[in-house]
């Protein structure tokens, strides 16, 4: 076995910190939408901006800790061995076989969190962020020369926010996948994650 | 390799950007409008009436006092004659109709031809009894009617806008005795409208306390706080006039002329004409939480803060149907409130208070039914007297509470005309009149007989409708409507298009295929999770 250092403090507080607010952002939206009614709508409101303002900082922090540490380039895409990892999660993980990705320090992503991350960071996110604060300033629309319906924005904030609840799922149960059903999960609060040697890749 | 460290100042910056995004957050509040314009306090006259020799009396009737009036306020009059006050008459500059009292026909009292003495009490003149009334006779103006502030001058309920000139019983054979007003004594009081004022007519519409409005009754003249917050004397203590602002006589505010949408905001210190709306005063912006801004350009300021009307503990009549009228055994019946629900002269009633409003989209314009104008049951058997317009979302509409006020009147059906029905006798001989001889038949000939219309001598009771703009009873912020009164499945706009309302709407398709998304990604990884274990166990077992 070998320990690895994956996530950085940073990325341990953005990570959880973004998770929190997304979970509240879900919670108070479909509250609002209508789906559920665990408080009242103003209630809801008030909670889904306010949440809504802290992702949005987050957010323009995180891209800022990105570029500045370059730590944006884990998301680079990459098809590469795409097939072999889907492959493991369809069919390999039930015969005990081993994760076709290694991973080291500089590389902890594969290339289907890669996409799956990337999509979420350059278009669910931008589109949610962008009609969240579009409904935010709905009285400012005509001042800025936009003539939208907001049952329009409304649809495409409501059809993010699906994206991201199948996310969430999805996500939620990948990280039962590592080498324990919890390690991924330590990982991420711990910052470290115990790996066989023969899933660490060789540094370069 | 590890990629580079972030310093530590970045770090500050991170909790610094959380904590402004999170807690300060008020990037729009600078938009939004201070506080009402104040209104002004009474004004304080520079005349004192009680020493000017002429009005010191004794006034034989009102018109000496009228006459009296105009020795100094010499173009009173004239004003007063343009007003809609006078001439119950208002001629729409959009439509070309030629509206008002005059010529309206509605569903309380149905009309004021034939019928005027008892109507026309409410008339700011003297002498209104039939037909032939001089328009143009100043010394018929009442200048007492809204000036009076001894709160003694009480105009009779059946005398054409007079007082009584010796003591008199009204209503008949109710004990309840009219005396004569000291003329002398109210001509040397005279000063500005007071709430009471307005409220002798105006609370009483329709023939009785709250009939008519819903949001205007005797409780108005003194309401608590929780009633209106305009009003009420624990609160900014106003008077009608402060928002229906006047000049030479002619009042802001009507509802055959309203402005729901008042884009132009406040009216200091340029005002569009009307200050009787709420943006006058408050501007368009005038919430603290800028979402709540976000509804000015759809809703009216009255849809939420006027979460209910008849609020003063007096009801507003809501049914009244006429067809039940002339049973003399039933004579006059109360229900347990004491509120009058079967008058033999008049019909059934049914009377509510604290009465959530009908909504519709509303631009202003009310389109009245006239007298002598032909109209037709609705598809759904109602004949609509008036009905609210509006384009659902646009620039000049806005979505309004109203008084839905049903009942049931005659209809010529070969004609198409309401029936303009003879209720109120022209004099003591006159046995045509309803309330006299209890014939509908004759009633209605001589009734649309006087009102030169055509009668079929056919009719038929339908049921018709009218809507009530609901303006006053503002409660106080806390009252307002929750967001959740319309933002939910049972919402209050249930039945309001051309707007998206999150909570209440939804595209039906998006939620279908995202909640099935969703349960397939959970039965999915539960699958998936199961096919593990499952796969382990063999494992497990394989290995042992």
């Amino acid at each position: 076995m070998k320990r690895l250092h994956l996530y950085t403090r940073f990325e341990r507080l953005w990570h959880w910190t973004q998770a929190l607010l997304i979970i509240g952002l879900g919670l108070t939206g479909f509250n609002m939408h209508g789906s559920w009614n665990l408080m009242a709508f103003e209630q809801a409101h008030w909670w889904h901006v306010r949440l809504a303002w802290g992702l949005v900082g987050l957010t323009a922090f995180a891209a800022f800790w990105h570029f500045t540490t370059g730590a944006w380039k884990q998301y680079i895409p990459t098809t590469e061995r795409l097939n072999a990892i889907a492959h493991y999660y369809l069919v390999g993980i039930f015969r005990n076989e081993k994760h076709p990705f290694k991973k080291n320090e500089v590389s902890k992503l594969n290339p289907l969190q890669r996409l799956t991350y990337l999509g979420f960071k350059v278009l669910i996110a931008p589109v949610m962020i962008l009609t969240g604060l579009l409904m935010i300033y709905y009285n400012l629309w005509p001042q800025w020369g936009l003539n939208w319906s907001l049952g329009t924005v409304a649809l495409l904030h409501t059809a993010g926010a699906f994206l991201l609840l199948l996310f969430f799922i999805v996500h939620v149960y990948m990280t039962t996948t590592g080498h324990t059903v919890f390690s991924h999960i330590k990982a991420m609060i711990t910052g470290y994650e115990d790996l066989p040697e023969e899933e660490v890749a060789a540094a370069d | 390799m590890q990629y580079r460290k972030p310093p530590r100042w970045l770090w500050v910056a991170a909790i610094g950007c959380l904590l402004i995004a999170m807690g300060i957050f008020a990037p729009r509040a600078a938009l939004a409008d201070s506080g009402p314009t104040t209104p002004q306090p009474s004004h304080v006259s520079t005349a004192d009436h009680s020493q000017f020799p002429s009005l010191q009396g004794p006034f034989e009737n009102a018109t000496d006092v009228t006459k009296a009036c105009l020795q100094c306020h010499n173009e009173a009059d004239d004003q007063v004659m343009h007003t809609i006050h006078w001439t119950w008459e208002y001629k729409d500059p959009v439509s070309g109709e030629t509206l008002g009292k005059k010529h309206d026909i509605n569903n309380f009292c149905i009309s004021i031809t034939s019928n005027w003495a008892r109507c026309t009490s409410c008339h700011a003149g003297y002498g209104w009894k039939d037909n032939n009334f001089d328009f143009s006779d100043a010394t018929k103006v009442d200048c007492l009617v809204c000036h009076d502030t001894t709160g003694t001058y009480k105009k009779f309920p059946a005398g054409a806008g007079y007082p009584v000139s010796e003591p008199k019983e009204f209503p008949p054979g109710s004990g309840k005795t009219w005396n004569p007003p000291d003329l002398a004594n109210i001509a040397q009081h005279v000063g500005e409208p007071t709430r009471a004022n307005c409220g002798a007519c105006h609370f009483y519409g329709g023939g009785g306390d709250g009939v008519k409005h819903g949001d205007l009754d005797s409780t108005m003249a003194n309401p608590p706080l929780a009633e209106d917050v305009h009003m009420s004397p624990e609160g900014a203590n106003m008077v009608c006039a402060d928002c229906h602002a006047e000049s030479g006589h002619v009042i802001a505010g009507s509802h055959y002329n309203a402005h729901p949408a008042d884009t132009h905001g406040k009216d200091l210190p340029v005002s569009d004409g009307n200050p009787a709306t709420c943006e006058s005063c408050h501007g368009n912006a005038p919430m603290k939480d800028p979402k709540l801004n976000d509804h000015v350009d759809k809703v009216a300021c009255q849809t939420c803060h006027i979460p209910a009307f008849a609020r003063g503990g007096k009801p507003t009549k809501m049914w009244w149907d006429w067809s039940q009228a002339g049973d003399k055994a039933r004579g006059v019946e109360k229900d347990g409130h004491g509120w009058v629900t079967y008058h033999f002269k008049k019909g059934e009633f049914v009377w509510k208070e604290n009465v959530v409003p009908t909504y519709a989209w509303f631009n202003g314009y009310l389109g009245f039914t006239t007298e002598g104008q032909k109209v037709t049951p609705a598809a759904d058997g109602l004949i609509y007297i008036n009905k609210p317009h509006g384009t659902p979302g646009a620039a000049d509409s806005r979505i309004y509470p109203f008084k839905e006020f049903r009942g049931r009147q005659a209809y010529d059906p070969v004609n198409q005309l309401l029936i303009v029905p003879h209720l109120f006798p022209f004099n003591k001989e006159d046995k045509t009149a309803y309330w006299k001889g209890f014939d509908w038949a004759k009633s209605f000939e001589v009734g649309m007989e006087t009102a030169d219309l055509p009668y079929s001598g056919q009719y038929e009771w339908d049921e018709t409708v009218m809507y009530w703009p609901i303006t006053h009873m503002v409660a106080p912020a806390e009252q307002a409507l929750s967001c959740s009164e319309c933002h939910s499945q049972q919402s209050r706009l249930a039945g309001i298009t051309g707007v998206y309302i999150p909570g209440r709407d939804h595209n039906k398709p998006l939620d279908a295929v995202g909640w099935a998304l969703s349960v397939l990604a959970l039965l999915g990884v539960v699958v998936h999770g199961g096919l593990r274990i499952a796969a382990s166990r063999k494992t497990a077992a394989h290995k042992s």
